[in-house]
């Protein structure tokens, strides 16, 4: 199966552990994901909250890139997007381009400039998570599973932009997802049970207020914790970086002790069918993983600080210390006489 | 007659809103019932929430609205828009309040003056090389308008960076000048529509 693949900037370096687990877990499944070829940033959020016009030019000349290639190449007519705000922008773009000719003619006329041009409609936006329930599909990939996730407790997290709104590619409730839930109970988890799991992560928010951020990612890891998860999973690298890069932040600003990691997606698929964490791109993420996945045995435990003893032992200096007790026996007081 | 001057502007700041959200926002359906503000994760930090300023600009208030610190704490998550009962394009509105506000430069009186600063610095950065480049916008961004938020992101920059998650330099496309060409182009186009709406600097 060929899909055109748009990976976005995130996948470049920040989410480079996204890109490499996605691409090895990928090929298991015989799935081939063809780059797009000099694709530009999606603009995220930021774009469209400063020109309109520029914003939906900038998404378009990815549409006709992918276009062309999928026309030349025997891809599918679909572009997949593993970020989140990515396939969000990518959908939205080619629907609202769709929907209102008037629209489409001015960003033409934009797009012109640069001797491009886009007709829009016939081209299916979909996310990466999409493609791993309904093309692969739960069966054929719990089949591959060979070593089961078992004993580790998982809180999904959707995020909001790949089930919200109701532009083309949705797969999922808006309100209460449930695919990724599924899915990592394919890969022999327990799946806890997180309310909070469509909720935003912020986004941008913690460059601009830390209060109204803090408190949005503290209601998340709080939700996790008292869920008894032991890591959370994504599918977006700016819900992964808020959670685990900002959680030092959180603890901070909040005056909580999180220590919670935090991985994507398509890490777990890998590490359930025996490919190594180290190959996973595992080991990138702020808060540690290792310490968790060593607890059921998928990882040789490694200690987050370099084995160093902190004062030296008990026989190299002569330090009076308590007599060991035996078990079950409380010292007897000596009596004064 | 025909030798007079208009006394007030050809169009309402509610037709301006709605003309210059892509699609058909469905703005007049509102019925203030509030689902928006209520489904929305930074609500509680908005002066005004959707439904305020909904009805302030049906109202006119064009000043109370662009001078409000509501659009710009929407973190964009759709959450309002997919549970709207009349659809309305909400999440697409607050970027639309947004837009205006850069426009006529009241985007400076609201007190959350970083966000649109933020926006400005991330897309310095893919005007310039077409795609985003963290280490470039965090430093740009922190040193300009949020110098004092500097010390706490050091230590996270540094995390990225020994984890390798963050480049040094700026990854450029090869076809640049097309792309350069494209938004100057969109940027002229977009310009062009806010004078037709007689849209323009206070």
């Amino acid at each position: 199966m060929k899909y055109a693949y748009y990976p976005g900037c995130s996948l470049e370096k920040n989410a480079s552990a996204y890109q490499v687990s996605t691409l090895l877990t990928a090929q298991a499944f015989e799935i081939d994901f063809q780059e797009l070829d000099d694709w530009n940033c999606c603009g995220a959020t930021e774009y469209i909250s400063l020109n309109r016009m520029a914003a939906y030019a900038l998404v378009a000349r990815n549409l006709v890139i992918a276009k062309e290639q999928i026309k030349t190449g025997d891809h599918f007519p679909q572009l997949v997007a593993p970020c989140s705000a990515c396939f969000l922008n990518l959908s939205k773009a080619e629907s609202y381009l769709t929907e209102n000719p008037p629209l489409a003619e001015r960003v033409n006329l934009a797009l012109a400039a640069g001797g491009l041009h886009y007709d829009p409609g016939g081209l299916s936006v979909r996310h990466l998570l999409d493609i791993f329930v309904n093309d692969i599909g739960y069966e054929k990939i719990q089949s591959l599973v060979t070593q089961p996730l078992t004993g580790l407790r998982i809180a999904p997290y959707y995020g909001c932009l790949i089930v919200r709104p109701r532009f083309q590619g949705v797969f999922d409730d808006y309100e209460s997802p449930t695919t990724l839930d599924h899915l990592m109970r394919c890969l022999g988890a327990d799946v806890v049970d997180y309310p909070p799991k469509a909720q935003c992560c912020g986004g941008h928010m913690t460059q601009i207020s830390e209060s109204c951020a803090m408190e949005m990612l503290n209601h998340l890891l709080r939700s996790a914790v008292d869920a008894g998860a032991d890591m959370l999973v994504t599918l977006c690298p700016m819900c992964q970086l808020n959670l685990d890069a900002y959680q030092a932040n959180v603890n901070a600003f909040c005056h909580t002790d999180y220590h919670i990691p935090v991985l994507y997606f398509t890490q777990l698929i890998g590490l359930a069918l025996g490919i190594p964490a180290e190959k996973l791109g595992i080991g990138r993420e702020i808060v540690d993983a290792r310490p968790v996945l060593a607890r059921i045995g998928k990882e040789p435990a490694q200690p987050a600080t370099p084995a160093r003893p902190k004062r030296p032992g008990k026989e190299e200096l002569p330090m009076p210390h308590m007599p060991e007790a035996e078990p079950g026996l409380i010292p007897a007081k000596e009596v004064q006489p | 007659m025909s030798t007079q001057t208009p006394t007030r502007p050809v169009y309402t700041f509610f037709e301006q809103v709605v003309a210059m959200t892509p699609g058909d926002p469905h703005l007049e359906r509102c019925i203030q019932c509030g689902t928006c503000g209520g489904s929305c994760p930074s609500g509680r930090d908005m002066e005004l929430t959707p439904r305020a300023l909904f009805a302030l600009v049906a109202a006119g208030e064009k000043d109370t609205v662009l001078n409000s610190s509501g659009p710009w704490y929407c973190v964009s998550c759709y959450y309002c828009m997919a549970r709207c009962p009349k659809d309305i394009h909400v999440t697409d509105l607050m970027y639309t309040l947004k837009r205006y506000a850069l426009q006529t430069g009241q985007h400076k009186r609201s007190n959350i003056r970083p966000a649109s600063g933020f926006s400005g610095t991330f897309i310095w950065n893919v005007e310039h090389f077409g795609r985003s480049f963290e280490l470039g916008l965090a430093a740009a961004y922190h040193l300009v308008h949020h110098p004092l938020g500097l010390p706490k992101m050091m230590p996270l920059a540094l995390g990225l960076l020994t984890k390798g998650r963050m480049a040094l330099l700026p990854h450029q496309i090869s076809h640049m000048n097309e792309l350069k060409a494209i938004l100057q182009k969109a940027k002229d186009l977009e310009e062009e529509d806010w004078q037709a709406l007689e849209v323009g600097k206070e």
